[in-house]
């Protein structure tokens, strides 16, 4: 993965636009973190193998950066995106690292189901 | 140290789970002629530490991590290594029964006389704890006369039943932590540091192994 080119992922975001294909959309604070904060809230949420076609999609912001896909009967978005990659599956991944480096949230397309 | 075993089963969800708390353990065992198998129940797909530049992606992580796992398998001389393929995070979302079967296969199969796994409600993680629970189901089942000993990991439970010195095996320890190299990189390179400059409680963590000898109900 290499830090988000705002052109280039949005022309891999139309790329996948009108066309049936799969998301991977997660958030994490990882499982440990009330073990070592009991003050700290953990909140997560992870769909894998959603199947979509939206209609349109836009990367926004200046770094970390926020994704939106509009679909013809709702949306998906993430925010805190940091890094970038297309696959040699050519799959477009997109990941948001936090101050510590670990990942914070995910969000994947593909036009081919990811593996369970 | 160790007893001679006729098989020892080690079960836990995660590569890694087995480096600080037992991989000690299982070198001594395989050293004293004792078979070990390790199952290891997913490929830790959503590990978090992935350095900057990344070094993988969710989908490439689970490639990297098995890779790992298979290095840690050869450090401690384990030959027995069985991946069961479910995914980081899903466990306790299992159908019920579940993991409690695949407990009971493993046991039926290769008829251990002691179980190494983590401990109900006090190993933090929801995938230790009901890897943990499934592991007692199956057990529990058992009579007691053929049961094997479970020797249970606590992470929140003080004043072990058992405490393993494997400080003869510190380099089969020391290599299956360094190979978990995506989940401990850095970190562990620093704390083997202060382990070889001798920092007590460093040493004292790592070259002593803790286990709870788990009672079952119908237990004396």
């Amino acid at each position: 993965m290499e830090p988000i080119a705002v052109t280039r992922v949005q022309t891999l975001i139309d790329s996948f636009a009108r066309k049936d294909v799969y998301l991977h959309l997660e958030t994490t604070n990882g499982a440990y973190a009330s073990h070592f904060d009991q003050s700290f809230f953990s909140a997560g949420a992870y769909i894998r193998n959603a199947h979509i076609n939206y209609k349109h999609g836009k990367i926004i912001g200046d770094g970390p950066y926020r994704v939106g896909l509009e679909l013809n009967i709702g949306w998906v978005y993430g925010e805190g995106l940091t890094h970038f990659e297309l696959n040699e599956d050519g799959q477009l991944i997109l990941a948001g690292l936090n101050h510590e480096d670990k990942i914070a949230v995910t969000l994947e397309i593909s036009e081919q189901p990811f593996r369970k | 140290m160790v007893k001679k075993e006729r098989h020892v089963l080690v079960i836990f969800p995660h590569p890694d789970d087995e480096a600080f708390g037992v991989s000690g353990t299982i070198s001594a065992h395989i050293a004293s002629g004792t078979p070990v198998t390790y199952a290891c129940l997913t490929l830790g797909e959503m590990g978090r530490n992935v350095g900057n530049p990344p070094i993988a992606t969710r989908e490439s992580l689970p490639d990297v991590r098995k890779k790992e796992l298979e290095e840690a398998a050869d450090a401690m001389g384990l030959t027995d290594l069985r991946m069961m393929g479910y995914r980081d995070k899903t466990l306790e979302f299992l159908a019920p029964g579940v993991l409690k079967s695949m407990v009971e296969e493993l046991v039926a199969e290769l008829n251990p006389t002691l179980v190494i796994s983590f401990y109900p409600e006090h190993s933090v993680h929801p995938d230790h704890n009901a890897t943990a629970e499934a592991v007692v189901e199956a057990l529990a089942d058992m009579p007691k006369e053929t049961r094997p000993t479970f020797y249970a990991v606590a992470i929140t439970l003080d004043n072990p039943d058992v405490v393993y010195s494997v400080k003869d095996y510190m380099r089969e320890k020391l290599l299956a932590l360094r190979a978990h190299h995506s989940q401990f990189g850095a970190t562990f390179a620093e704390r083997e540091k202060h382990y070889r400059g001798g920092d007590p409680e460093i040493v004292e963590r790592l070259e002593n192994e803790r286990f709870f000898n788990y009672k079952f109900a119908d237990d004396a």
